[in-house]
Protein backbone atom coordinates (compact mmCIF):
# COMPACT_ATOMS: atom_id res chain seq x y z
CA UNK A 1 0.00 0.00 0.00
CA UNK A 2 1.30 3.43 -0.97
CA UNK A 3 0.36 6.39 1.24
CA UNK A 4 1.58 9.87 0.32
CA UNK A 5 1.71 12.80 2.72
CA UNK A 6 1.31 16.12 0.98
CA UNK A 7 0.21 19.75 1.40
CA UNK A 8 -0.14 22.87 -0.70
CA UNK A 9 1.43 25.24 1.78
CA UNK A 10 4.93 24.52 2.99
CA UNK A 11 5.82 23.99 6.62
CA UNK A 12 2.45 22.58 7.68
CA UNK A 13 3.98 19.39 9.07
CA UNK A 14 4.24 16.84 6.26
CA UNK A 15 7.54 15.43 7.46
CA UNK A 16 6.36 15.59 11.08
CA UNK A 17 3.33 13.43 10.25
CA UNK A 18 5.10 11.06 7.86
CA UNK A 19 7.98 10.35 10.26
CA UNK A 20 5.84 9.88 13.36
CA UNK A 21 3.38 7.69 11.46
CA UNK A 22 6.21 5.51 10.15
CA UNK A 23 7.80 5.12 13.57
CA UNK A 24 4.46 4.21 15.16
CA UNK A 25 4.07 1.19 12.88
CA UNK A 26 6.72 -0.93 14.52
CA UNK A 27 5.36 -4.30 13.49
CA UNK A 28 5.16 -3.60 9.80
CA UNK A 29 7.77 -3.85 7.10
CA UNK A 30 8.01 -0.26 5.96
CA UNK A 31 9.51 1.81 3.25
CA UNK A 32 9.83 5.57 3.62
CA UNK A 33 10.45 7.62 0.48
CA UNK A 34 11.33 11.28 0.89
CA UNK A 35 10.23 12.78 -2.43
CA UNK A 36 11.01 16.38 -1.43
CA UNK A 37 14.25 16.18 -3.38
CA UNK A 38 14.78 19.95 -3.28
CA UNK A 39 14.81 20.06 0.51
CA UNK A 40 14.77 16.51 1.93
CA UNK A 41 14.51 16.48 5.73
CA UNK A 42 13.15 13.09 6.81
CA UNK A 43 16.65 11.61 7.15
CA UNK A 44 17.41 14.20 9.84
CA UNK A 45 14.68 12.62 11.99
CA UNK A 46 15.12 8.97 11.03
CA UNK A 47 18.94 9.01 11.18
CA UNK A 48 19.41 5.94 9.00
CA UNK A 49 22.63 4.23 8.13
CA UNK A 50 23.11 4.99 4.42
CA UNK A 51 24.21 1.88 2.60
CA UNK A 52 23.71 2.79 -1.02
CA UNK A 53 24.11 5.98 -3.09
CA UNK A 54 23.51 6.31 -6.79
CA UNK A 55 23.73 9.22 -9.19
CA UNK A 56 20.70 10.45 -11.12
CA UNK A 57 21.30 11.55 -14.67
CA UNK A 58 19.28 13.28 -17.33
CA UNK A 59 20.01 12.48 -20.95
CA UNK A 60 21.03 15.62 -22.82
CA UNK A 61 22.07 16.13 -26.44
CA UNK A 62 25.68 15.73 -27.48
CA UNK A 63 26.26 17.06 -30.98
CA UNK A 64 28.85 15.73 -33.38
CA UNK A 65 30.10 19.02 -34.82
CA UNK A 66 31.52 17.25 -37.89
CA UNK A 67 28.16 15.82 -38.91
CA UNK A 68 26.06 18.84 -37.97
CA UNK A 69 25.23 21.21 -40.83
CA UNK A 70 23.59 23.86 -38.60
CA UNK A 71 20.15 23.32 -40.11
CA UNK A 72 18.57 24.27 -36.81
CA UNK A 73 15.81 21.63 -36.86
CA UNK A 74 16.72 20.49 -33.34
CA UNK A 75 16.42 24.01 -31.93
CA UNK A 76 13.13 24.49 -33.76
CA UNK A 77 11.78 21.26 -32.30
CA UNK A 78 12.94 21.78 -28.71
CA UNK A 79 10.06 23.06 -26.57
CA UNK A 80 12.38 23.91 -23.68
CA UNK A 81 14.79 26.27 -25.48
CA UNK A 82 17.67 24.02 -24.53
CA UNK A 83 19.35 24.24 -27.94
CA UNK A 84 20.42 27.39 -29.73
CA UNK A 85 21.91 27.20 -33.23
CA UNK A 86 23.74 29.98 -35.05
CA UNK A 87 25.61 29.62 -38.35
CA UNK A 88 28.86 29.44 -36.38
CA UNK A 89 27.96 27.68 -33.20
CA UNK A 90 25.56 25.40 -31.36
CA UNK A 91 24.84 26.11 -27.75
CA UNK A 92 23.33 23.47 -25.47
CA UNK A 93 21.77 24.42 -22.14
CA UNK A 94 21.68 21.03 -20.39
CA UNK A 95 19.91 22.38 -17.30
CA UNK A 96 16.90 23.33 -19.45
CA UNK A 97 16.71 19.94 -21.23
CA UNK A 98 13.80 17.68 -20.28
CA UNK A 99 15.39 14.59 -21.90
CA UNK A 100 12.56 13.92 -24.32
CA UNK A 101 15.01 12.70 -26.97
CA UNK A 102 13.24 14.63 -29.73
CA UNK A 103 16.28 16.52 -31.02
CA UNK A 104 18.08 13.27 -31.82
CA UNK A 105 14.95 11.99 -33.58
CA UNK A 106 14.51 15.02 -35.81
CA UNK A 107 18.17 15.56 -36.76
CA UNK A 108 18.42 14.73 -40.48
CA UNK A 109 22.20 14.31 -40.18
CA UNK A 110 22.03 11.88 -37.25
CA UNK A 111 24.49 14.20 -35.58
CA UNK A 112 22.91 14.07 -32.12
CA UNK A 113 23.62 11.43 -29.54
CA UNK A 114 22.56 11.61 -25.91
CA UNK A 115 24.90 11.79 -22.98
CA UNK A 116 24.41 11.63 -19.24
CA UNK A 117 24.20 14.83 -17.24
CA UNK A 118 24.16 14.57 -13.49
CA UNK A 119 21.28 16.30 -11.74
CA UNK A 120 21.16 14.64 -8.36
CA UNK A 121 21.45 11.48 -6.35
CA UNK A 122 19.35 8.86 -4.60
CA UNK A 123 20.35 7.53 -1.18
CA UNK A 124 19.11 4.36 0.45
CA UNK A 125 19.48 3.59 4.12
CA UNK A 126 17.84 1.62 6.84
CA UNK A 127 16.91 1.89 10.46
CA UNK A 128 15.25 -1.07 12.22
CA UNK A 129 12.14 -2.19 10.32
CA UNK A 130 12.27 0.73 7.96
CA UNK A 131 14.03 1.36 4.68
CA UNK A 132 14.55 5.02 3.83
CA UNK A 133 15.03 6.22 0.26
CA UNK A 134 15.58 9.88 -0.47
CA UNK A 135 16.61 11.98 -3.39
CA UNK A 136 18.74 15.09 -3.54
CA UNK A 137 18.51 17.52 -6.43
CA UNK A 138 21.90 19.04 -7.16
CA UNK A 139 21.90 22.73 -6.20
CA UNK A 140 21.42 24.91 -9.29
CA UNK A 141 19.61 22.24 -11.31
CA UNK A 142 15.99 23.21 -11.95
CA UNK A 143 14.32 19.85 -12.58
CA UNK A 144 13.31 17.80 -9.53
CA UNK A 145 10.90 15.46 -11.34
CA UNK A 146 13.48 13.03 -12.81
CA UNK A 147 15.00 12.65 -9.32
CA UNK A 148 11.56 11.97 -7.82
CA UNK A 149 10.98 9.33 -10.52
CA UNK A 150 14.24 7.59 -9.55
CA UNK A 151 13.24 7.62 -5.88
CA UNK A 152 9.87 6.11 -6.76
CA UNK A 153 11.49 3.36 -8.83
CA UNK A 154 12.67 1.95 -5.48
CA UNK A 155 9.11 1.28 -4.34
CA UNK A 156 8.61 -2.28 -3.10
CA UNK A 157 4.96 -2.99 -3.68
CA UNK A 158 4.63 -5.68 -1.02
CA UNK A 159 5.49 -3.20 1.71
CA UNK A 160 3.74 -0.31 3.33
CA UNK A 161 5.21 2.66 1.53
CA UNK A 162 5.03 6.18 2.96
CA UNK A 163 5.86 9.03 0.59
CA UNK A 164 6.83 12.42 2.00
CA UNK A 165 5.88 14.95 -0.69
CA UNK A 166 7.32 18.38 -1.52
CA UNK A 167 5.04 21.38 -0.88
CA UNK A 168 3.11 23.15 -3.63
CA UNK A 169 0.61 22.11 -6.27
CA UNK A 170 2.85 21.80 -9.31
CA UNK A 171 4.62 19.00 -11.16
CA UNK A 172 6.84 17.69 -8.30
CA UNK A 173 3.73 17.14 -6.17
CA UNK A 174 1.85 15.42 -9.01
CA UNK A 175 4.83 13.15 -9.67
CA UNK A 176 4.96 12.21 -5.99
CA UNK A 177 1.29 11.48 -5.36
CA UNK A 178 0.55 9.71 -8.67
CA UNK A 179 -0.11 6.04 -8.07
CA UNK A 180 -0.82 6.47 -4.34
CA UNK A 181 -3.58 4.40 -2.77
CA UNK A 182 -4.26 7.24 -0.36
CA UNK A 183 -3.04 10.78 0.24
CA UNK A 184 -2.89 12.44 3.65
CA UNK A 185 -3.08 16.23 3.35
CA UNK A 186 -1.53 18.11 6.23
CA UNK A 187 -2.78 21.64 6.72
CA UNK A 188 -3.03 24.32 9.38
CA UNK A 189 -6.26 26.12 10.28
CA UNK A 190 -5.25 29.51 8.85
CA UNK A 191 -6.23 31.42 5.70
CA UNK A 192 -2.92 30.37 4.07
CA UNK A 193 -3.48 26.74 4.99
CA UNK A 194 -7.05 26.74 3.71
CA UNK A 195 -6.23 28.56 0.48
CA UNK A 196 -3.52 26.07 -0.48
CA UNK A 197 -5.54 23.07 0.74
CA UNK A 198 -8.34 23.97 -1.65
CA UNK A 199 -5.95 23.90 -4.62
CA UNK A 200 -4.50 20.54 -3.58
CA UNK A 201 -7.97 19.04 -3.15
CA UNK A 202 -8.77 19.94 -6.77
CA UNK A 203 -5.68 18.03 -7.92
CA UNK A 204 -6.44 14.90 -5.93
CA UNK A 205 -10.02 14.91 -7.20
CA UNK A 206 -8.72 15.07 -10.78
CA UNK A 207 -6.23 12.29 -10.12
CA UNK A 208 -8.97 10.23 -8.41
CA UNK A 209 -6.81 9.53 -5.34
CA UNK A 210 -8.74 9.10 -2.07
CA UNK A 211 -7.60 11.53 0.59
CA UNK A 212 -8.18 12.88 4.05
CA UNK A 213 -6.94 15.83 6.08
CA UNK A 214 -4.78 16.20 9.18
CA UNK A 215 -5.11 19.57 10.88
CA UNK A 216 -1.80 20.45 12.49
CA UNK A 217 -1.54 23.18 15.15
CA UNK A 218 -5.29 22.64 15.24
CA UNK A 219 -5.96 25.31 17.86
CA UNK A 220 -4.09 28.30 16.42
CA UNK A 221 -6.44 29.71 13.80
CA UNK A 222 -10.10 29.51 12.97
CA UNK A 223 -12.72 26.88 12.09
CA UNK A 224 -12.75 27.44 8.34
CA UNK A 225 -10.58 24.47 7.40
CA UNK A 226 -12.89 22.16 9.33
CA UNK A 227 -15.97 23.78 7.83
CA UNK A 228 -14.51 23.33 4.35
CA UNK A 229 -13.82 19.65 5.07
CA UNK A 230 -17.34 19.04 6.42
CA UNK A 231 -18.89 20.79 3.46
CA UNK A 232 -16.87 18.70 0.98
CA UNK A 233 -17.26 15.49 3.08
CA UNK A 234 -13.49 15.21 3.42
CA UNK A 235 -12.59 13.06 6.43
CA UNK A 236 -10.53 14.78 9.12
CA UNK A 237 -8.17 11.99 10.11
CA UNK A 238 -6.38 13.59 13.03
CA UNK A 239 -5.91 16.88 14.82
CA UNK A 240 -2.55 17.76 16.33
CA UNK A 241 -2.64 20.70 18.75
CA UNK A 242 0.01 23.40 18.87
CA UNK A 243 2.27 22.34 21.70
CA UNK A 244 5.52 24.04 22.48
CA UNK A 245 6.97 20.62 23.31
CA UNK A 246 6.21 19.30 19.80
CA UNK A 247 7.78 22.41 18.24
CA UNK A 248 10.88 22.09 20.40
CA UNK A 249 11.31 18.39 19.66
CA UNK A 250 10.84 19.12 15.98
CA UNK A 251 13.54 21.79 16.16
CA UNK A 252 15.96 19.16 17.45
CA UNK A 253 14.85 16.67 14.77
CA UNK A 254 13.44 14.30 17.40
CA UNK A 255 10.24 12.48 16.35
CA UNK A 256 7.78 13.55 19.05
CA UNK A 257 6.29 10.06 19.60
CA UNK A 258 9.61 9.11 21.17
CA UNK A 259 9.04 11.56 24.03
CA UNK A 260 5.24 11.52 23.92
CA UNK A 261 4.50 7.79 23.49
CA UNK A 262 0.75 8.30 24.02
CA UNK A 263 0.71 9.56 20.41
CA UNK A 264 1.78 6.17 19.02
CA UNK A 265 -1.74 4.82 19.45
CA UNK A 266 -3.17 7.85 17.69
CA UNK A 267 -0.89 7.33 14.71
CA UNK A 268 -1.75 3.62 14.63
CA UNK A 269 -5.44 4.51 14.65
CA UNK A 270 -4.75 7.01 11.89
CA UNK A 271 -3.18 4.25 9.84
CA UNK A 272 -6.20 1.99 10.35
CA UNK A 273 -8.46 4.80 9.13
CA UNK A 274 -6.24 5.29 6.08
CA UNK A 275 -6.38 1.56 5.30
CA UNK A 276 -10.16 1.64 5.48
CA UNK A 277 -10.45 4.62 3.17
CA UNK A 278 -7.78 3.69 0.63
CA UNK A 279 -8.08 2.13 -2.79
CA UNK A 280 -5.86 -0.89 -2.17
CA UNK B 1 16.09 49.69 -9.11
CA UNK B 2 17.11 46.99 -6.62
CA UNK B 3 15.51 43.54 -6.62
CA UNK B 4 15.35 41.57 -3.36
CA UNK B 5 14.19 37.94 -3.47
CA UNK B 6 12.91 36.41 -0.23
CA UNK B 7 13.60 32.67 -0.07
CA UNK B 8 13.74 29.93 2.51
CA UNK B 9 14.43 26.50 1.08
CA UNK B 10 12.09 24.99 3.66
CA UNK B 11 8.43 25.89 3.34
CA UNK B 12 6.41 27.64 6.01
CA UNK B 13 9.24 29.58 7.65
CA UNK B 14 7.45 32.91 7.26
CA UNK B 15 8.46 34.33 3.88
CA UNK B 16 5.02 35.72 3.07
CA UNK B 17 4.48 37.15 6.56
CA UNK B 18 7.78 39.01 6.25
CA UNK B 19 7.28 40.15 2.66
CA UNK B 20 3.85 41.60 3.49
CA UNK B 21 5.38 43.62 6.32
CA UNK B 22 8.32 44.73 4.18
CA UNK B 23 5.79 45.91 1.59
CA UNK B 24 4.22 48.16 4.24
CA UNK B 25 7.56 49.45 5.51
CA UNK B 26 9.15 50.00 2.09
CA UNK B 27 6.08 52.06 1.13
CA UNK B 28 5.35 51.95 -2.60
CA UNK B 29 7.82 49.23 -3.52
CA UNK B 30 6.71 46.82 -6.23
CA UNK B 31 5.83 43.47 -4.68
CA UNK B 32 5.85 40.19 -6.61
CA UNK B 33 4.40 36.88 -5.41
CA UNK B 34 6.45 34.24 -7.22
CA UNK B 35 5.02 31.29 -5.26
CA UNK B 36 2.70 30.77 -8.20
CA UNK B 37 1.42 27.31 -7.27
CA UNK B 38 0.52 28.18 -3.67
CA UNK B 39 0.34 31.98 -3.59
CA UNK B 40 -0.76 33.52 -0.30
CA UNK B 41 0.54 37.10 -0.30
CA UNK B 42 -2.73 38.43 -1.74
CA UNK B 43 -4.47 37.24 1.43
CA UNK B 44 -2.52 39.88 3.38
CA UNK B 45 -2.23 42.73 0.87
CA UNK B 46 -5.78 42.69 -0.53
CA UNK B 47 -4.92 43.58 -4.10
CA UNK B 48 -7.41 44.99 -6.61
CA UNK B 49 -6.66 43.36 -9.95
CA UNK B 50 -6.23 45.86 -12.77
CA UNK B 51 -4.90 43.58 -15.50
CA UNK B 52 -5.13 39.82 -16.06
CA UNK B 53 -3.29 37.78 -18.62
CA UNK B 54 -3.74 34.10 -19.43
CA UNK B 55 -0.60 32.06 -19.16
CA UNK B 56 0.22 29.52 -21.84
CA UNK B 57 2.06 26.75 -20.09
CA UNK B 58 3.62 23.71 -21.65
CA UNK B 59 1.80 22.39 -24.69
CA UNK B 60 -0.18 19.18 -24.63
CA UNK B 61 -0.47 16.45 -27.28
CA UNK B 62 -3.87 15.72 -28.80
CA UNK B 63 -4.61 12.59 -30.85
CA UNK B 64 -6.98 12.67 -33.79
CA UNK B 65 -8.93 9.45 -33.14
CA UNK B 66 -10.09 9.23 -36.75
CA UNK B 67 -6.51 9.10 -38.06
CA UNK B 68 -4.91 7.00 -35.31
CA UNK B 69 -4.14 3.37 -36.21
CA UNK B 70 -3.11 2.50 -32.63
CA UNK B 71 0.32 1.42 -33.89
CA UNK B 72 1.80 2.30 -30.52
CA UNK B 73 4.92 4.06 -31.77
CA UNK B 74 4.06 7.14 -29.71
CA UNK B 75 3.68 4.99 -26.62
CA UNK B 76 7.07 3.45 -27.25
CA UNK B 77 8.89 6.78 -27.75
CA UNK B 78 7.21 8.86 -25.03
CA UNK B 79 9.57 9.23 -22.09
CA UNK B 80 6.99 10.78 -19.78
CA UNK B 81 4.61 7.78 -19.58
CA UNK B 82 1.97 10.14 -20.92
CA UNK B 83 0.45 7.73 -23.41
CA UNK B 84 -1.72 5.02 -21.96
CA UNK B 85 -1.92 1.44 -23.31
CA UNK B 86 -5.14 2.29 -25.16
CA UNK B 87 -3.30 5.18 -26.92
CA UNK B 88 -4.85 8.00 -24.97
CA UNK B 89 -2.94 11.04 -23.67
CA UNK B 90 -2.64 11.55 -19.92
CA UNK B 91 -2.60 15.37 -19.81
CA UNK B 92 -1.12 15.39 -16.29
CA UNK B 93 1.89 13.40 -17.43
CA UNK B 94 2.30 15.03 -20.86
CA UNK B 95 5.29 17.38 -20.93
CA UNK B 96 4.41 18.85 -24.32
CA UNK B 97 7.73 17.80 -25.87
CA UNK B 98 6.27 16.84 -29.26
CA UNK B 99 8.09 13.53 -29.75
CA UNK B 100 4.82 11.64 -30.27
CA UNK B 101 3.78 14.06 -33.02
CA UNK B 102 7.11 13.58 -34.79
CA UNK B 103 7.09 9.77 -34.71
CA UNK B 104 3.40 9.27 -35.61
CA UNK B 105 3.35 7.80 -39.14
CA UNK B 106 -0.25 8.95 -39.56
CA UNK B 107 0.43 12.54 -38.48
CA UNK B 108 -2.50 12.03 -36.16
CA UNK B 109 -0.97 13.87 -33.18
CA UNK B 110 -0.48 17.59 -32.78
CA UNK B 111 0.59 19.84 -29.95
CA UNK B 112 -1.93 22.34 -28.68
CA UNK B 113 -1.57 25.31 -26.39
CA UNK B 114 -3.03 25.01 -22.93
CA UNK B 115 -3.90 27.79 -20.57
CA UNK B 116 -2.11 26.85 -17.38
CA UNK B 117 -2.83 29.82 -15.20
CA UNK B 118 -3.08 33.58 -15.04
CA UNK B 119 -0.79 36.47 -14.19
CA UNK B 120 -2.11 39.65 -12.60
CA UNK B 121 -1.12 43.25 -12.11
CA UNK B 122 -2.83 44.69 -9.07
CA UNK B 123 -2.92 47.72 -6.86
CA UNK B 124 -2.70 47.52 -3.10
CA UNK B 125 -2.68 50.34 -0.61
CA UNK B 126 1.06 49.78 -0.19
CA UNK B 127 1.92 49.97 -3.90
CA UNK B 128 1.61 47.88 -7.01
CA UNK B 129 1.79 44.11 -6.98
CA UNK B 130 2.37 41.44 -9.62
CA UNK B 131 1.12 37.95 -8.85
CA UNK B 132 -0.16 34.81 -10.53
CA UNK B 133 -2.05 31.60 -10.10
CA UNK B 134 -0.96 28.37 -11.72
CA UNK B 135 -3.87 26.07 -12.55
CA UNK B 136 -3.87 23.14 -10.13
CA UNK B 137 -1.35 20.49 -11.12
CA UNK B 138 0.12 22.29 -14.10
CA UNK B 139 3.79 22.21 -14.93
CA UNK B 140 6.00 25.09 -15.93
CA UNK B 141 5.70 27.18 -12.82
CA UNK B 142 9.13 28.63 -13.65
CA UNK B 143 7.82 30.09 -16.88
CA UNK B 144 4.88 31.67 -15.04
CA UNK B 145 7.30 33.15 -12.49
CA UNK B 146 9.23 34.70 -15.38
CA UNK B 147 6.02 36.18 -16.85
CA UNK B 148 5.00 37.58 -13.45
CA UNK B 149 8.42 39.13 -12.93
CA UNK B 150 8.22 40.65 -16.41
CA UNK B 151 4.98 42.39 -15.33
CA UNK B 152 6.69 43.56 -12.18
CA UNK B 153 9.61 45.05 -14.06
CA UNK B 154 7.29 47.02 -16.33
CA UNK B 155 5.50 48.32 -13.23
CA UNK B 156 8.75 49.23 -11.54
CA UNK B 157 9.98 51.16 -14.56
CA UNK B 158 6.70 53.00 -14.95
CA UNK B 159 6.52 53.87 -11.27
CA UNK B 160 10.26 54.60 -11.08
CA UNK B 161 10.25 52.39 -8.01
CA UNK B 162 13.61 51.97 -6.31
CA UNK B 163 12.76 48.52 -4.89
CA UNK B 164 11.15 45.32 -6.08
CA UNK B 165 10.46 42.65 -3.43
CA UNK B 166 9.96 39.05 -4.51
CA UNK B 167 8.11 36.52 -2.34
CA UNK B 168 9.75 33.33 -3.51
CA UNK B 169 8.50 29.74 -3.52
CA UNK B 170 9.97 27.11 -1.20
CA UNK B 171 12.58 24.66 -2.48
CA UNK B 172 15.51 25.23 -4.82
CA UNK B 173 14.06 23.99 -8.13
CA UNK B 174 12.80 25.66 -11.29
CA UNK B 175 10.38 28.28 -9.89
CA UNK B 176 13.00 29.30 -7.30
CA UNK B 177 15.71 29.61 -9.93
CA UNK B 178 13.28 31.67 -12.07
CA UNK B 179 12.64 33.86 -9.00
CA UNK B 180 16.30 34.66 -8.32
CA UNK B 181 17.64 35.03 -11.87
CA UNK B 182 18.78 38.62 -12.26
CA UNK B 183 17.97 39.80 -8.72
CA UNK B 184 20.45 41.86 -6.69
CA UNK B 185 20.06 40.22 -3.27
CA UNK B 186 18.52 37.20 -1.61
CA UNK B 187 17.00 37.30 1.87
CA UNK B 188 16.67 33.86 3.39
CA UNK B 189 14.07 33.38 6.10
CA UNK B 190 14.99 30.38 8.20
CA UNK B 191 13.83 28.84 11.48
CA UNK B 192 15.96 27.42 14.30
CA UNK B 193 15.17 23.79 13.53
CA UNK B 194 17.44 21.09 12.15
CA UNK B 195 15.29 21.07 8.99
CA UNK B 196 15.50 24.85 8.73
CA UNK B 197 19.30 24.78 9.06
CA UNK B 198 19.65 21.95 6.52
CA UNK B 199 17.50 23.81 4.02
CA UNK B 200 19.14 27.17 4.74
CA UNK B 201 22.44 25.71 3.61
CA UNK B 202 21.00 24.50 0.34
CA UNK B 203 19.28 27.85 -0.27
CA UNK B 204 22.59 29.63 0.43
CA UNK B 205 24.36 27.28 -1.98
CA UNK B 206 21.79 28.22 -4.60
CA UNK B 207 22.43 31.95 -4.11
CA UNK B 208 26.17 31.28 -4.25
CA UNK B 209 25.70 29.29 -7.46
CA UNK B 210 24.20 32.43 -9.01
CA UNK B 211 26.79 34.71 -7.29
CA UNK B 212 24.13 36.57 -5.32
CA UNK B 213 24.76 38.25 -1.98
CA UNK B 214 22.65 36.79 0.84
CA UNK B 215 20.97 38.23 3.90
CA UNK B 216 19.72 35.85 6.57
CA UNK B 217 17.03 36.22 9.21
CA UNK B 218 15.63 33.74 11.72
CA UNK B 219 11.92 33.53 12.32
CA UNK B 220 10.55 32.07 15.60
CA UNK B 221 14.11 32.19 16.91
CA UNK B 222 13.04 31.46 20.50
CA UNK B 223 11.68 28.00 19.62
CA UNK B 224 15.28 26.83 19.98
CA UNK B 225 17.76 29.50 21.05
CA UNK B 226 20.75 27.15 20.79
CA UNK B 227 20.04 26.52 17.15
CA UNK B 228 19.41 30.24 16.59
CA UNK B 229 22.84 30.94 18.08
CA UNK B 230 24.40 28.39 15.76
CA UNK B 231 22.80 29.99 12.72
CA UNK B 232 24.04 33.43 13.78
CA UNK B 233 27.60 32.26 14.24
CA UNK B 234 27.42 30.27 11.02
CA UNK B 235 26.53 33.54 9.27
CA UNK B 236 29.34 35.40 10.98
CA UNK B 237 31.95 32.76 10.07
CA UNK B 238 30.79 32.66 6.47
CA UNK B 239 30.60 36.42 6.01
CA UNK B 240 26.83 36.45 5.56
CA UNK B 241 24.82 39.52 6.54
CA UNK B 242 22.61 38.56 9.49
CA UNK B 243 19.73 41.03 9.54
CA UNK B 244 17.35 39.97 12.26
CA UNK B 245 15.74 37.46 14.56
CA UNK B 246 12.02 37.47 15.05
CA UNK B 247 10.35 35.87 18.06
CA UNK B 248 7.50 33.37 17.95
CA UNK B 249 4.23 35.15 18.65
CA UNK B 250 0.60 34.11 18.08
CA UNK B 251 -0.04 37.69 16.94
CA UNK B 252 1.33 36.65 13.53
CA UNK B 253 -1.55 34.17 13.14
CA UNK B 254 -4.03 36.75 14.45
CA UNK B 255 -2.85 39.22 11.81
CA UNK B 256 -3.21 36.53 9.16
CA UNK B 257 -6.77 35.81 10.28
CA UNK B 258 -7.52 39.51 9.90
CA UNK B 259 -5.84 39.52 6.48
CA UNK B 260 -3.35 42.19 7.52
CA UNK B 261 0.45 42.52 7.51
CA UNK B 262 1.61 42.08 11.11
CA UNK B 263 3.43 45.46 11.26
CA UNK B 264 0.12 47.11 10.50
CA UNK B 265 -2.07 44.84 12.65
CA UNK B 266 0.09 45.04 15.78
CA UNK B 267 2.69 47.77 15.18
CA UNK B 268 3.91 47.76 18.79
CA UNK B 269 4.29 43.97 19.11
CA UNK B 270 7.81 42.59 19.55
CA UNK B 271 7.44 40.82 16.18
CA UNK B 272 6.59 44.06 14.40
CA UNK B 273 9.42 45.90 16.14
CA UNK B 274 11.93 43.26 15.06
CA UNK B 275 10.70 43.33 11.46
CA UNK B 276 11.04 47.13 11.48
CA UNK B 277 14.61 46.85 12.78
CA UNK B 278 15.35 44.31 10.10
CA UNK B 279 13.91 46.57 7.42
CA UNK B 280 16.11 49.45 8.62
CA UNK B 281 19.20 47.22 8.26
CA UNK B 282 18.10 46.04 4.82
CA UNK B 283 17.24 49.57 3.71
CA UNK B 284 20.70 50.81 4.60
CA UNK B 285 22.39 47.81 2.94
CA UNK B 286 20.37 48.40 -0.19
CA UNK B 287 21.16 52.12 -0.14
CA UNK B 288 17.51 53.19 -0.16
CA UNK B 289 16.08 56.38 1.23
CA UNK B 290 13.52 56.28 4.01
CA UNK B 291 10.32 56.90 2.09
CA UNK B 292 8.14 56.99 5.18
CA UNK B 293 10.12 59.89 6.64
CA UNK B 294 9.87 61.73 3.31
CA UNK B 295 6.13 61.20 3.20
CA UNK B 296 5.66 62.92 6.51
CA UNK B 297 7.40 66.01 5.16
CA UNK B 298 5.70 66.01 1.79
CA UNK B 299 2.37 64.58 0.78
CA UNK B 300 1.62 61.02 1.80
CA UNK B 301 1.31 58.58 -1.07
CA UNK B 302 -0.80 56.19 0.95
CA UNK B 303 -4.50 56.40 0.45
Amino acid sequence: MIVSVSSGKGGTGKTLVAVNLALSLKNESLQFLDCDVEEPNAHLFLRPEINHIEAVYNLVPAIDENLCNRCGKCAQFCQYNAIFVTPQKILIFPELCHSCGGCALVCPQKAIAEEQYRIGSVKVGSVRNLELVYGELKVGKPLPVPVIKEVKKKIKKDRIVILDSPPGTSCPVIETVRGSDFCILVTEPTPFGLHDLKITVQILEKLAIPFGVIVNRADIGNEEVKEFCHQKSIPILLEIPYLRKIAELYSKAIPFIQEMPEWKEKFKALFEKVKGLSKG
Amino acid sequence: MKQLAVLSGKGGTGKTTIVASLAVLANQAIVVDCDVDAPDLHLLLEPTVIKTQDFQGSKVAVIDEAECLKCGLCLEKCRFDAIKENIEIDPFACDGCGVCAVVCPQKAIRLTERTAGQAFISKTKYGFMAHALLSPGQANSGKLVTLTRFFARILAEKEKSPLLIIDGPPGIGCPVIASVTGVDYGLIVTEPTMSGIHDLRRALDLLKHFSLPAFVCINKYDINEDNAQKIESFCRVNGLEFVGKIPFDPVVTEAMLEGKPVVEFAPESPVAREIKNMWERLRIHLGLRDRNAEDENHHPLQR
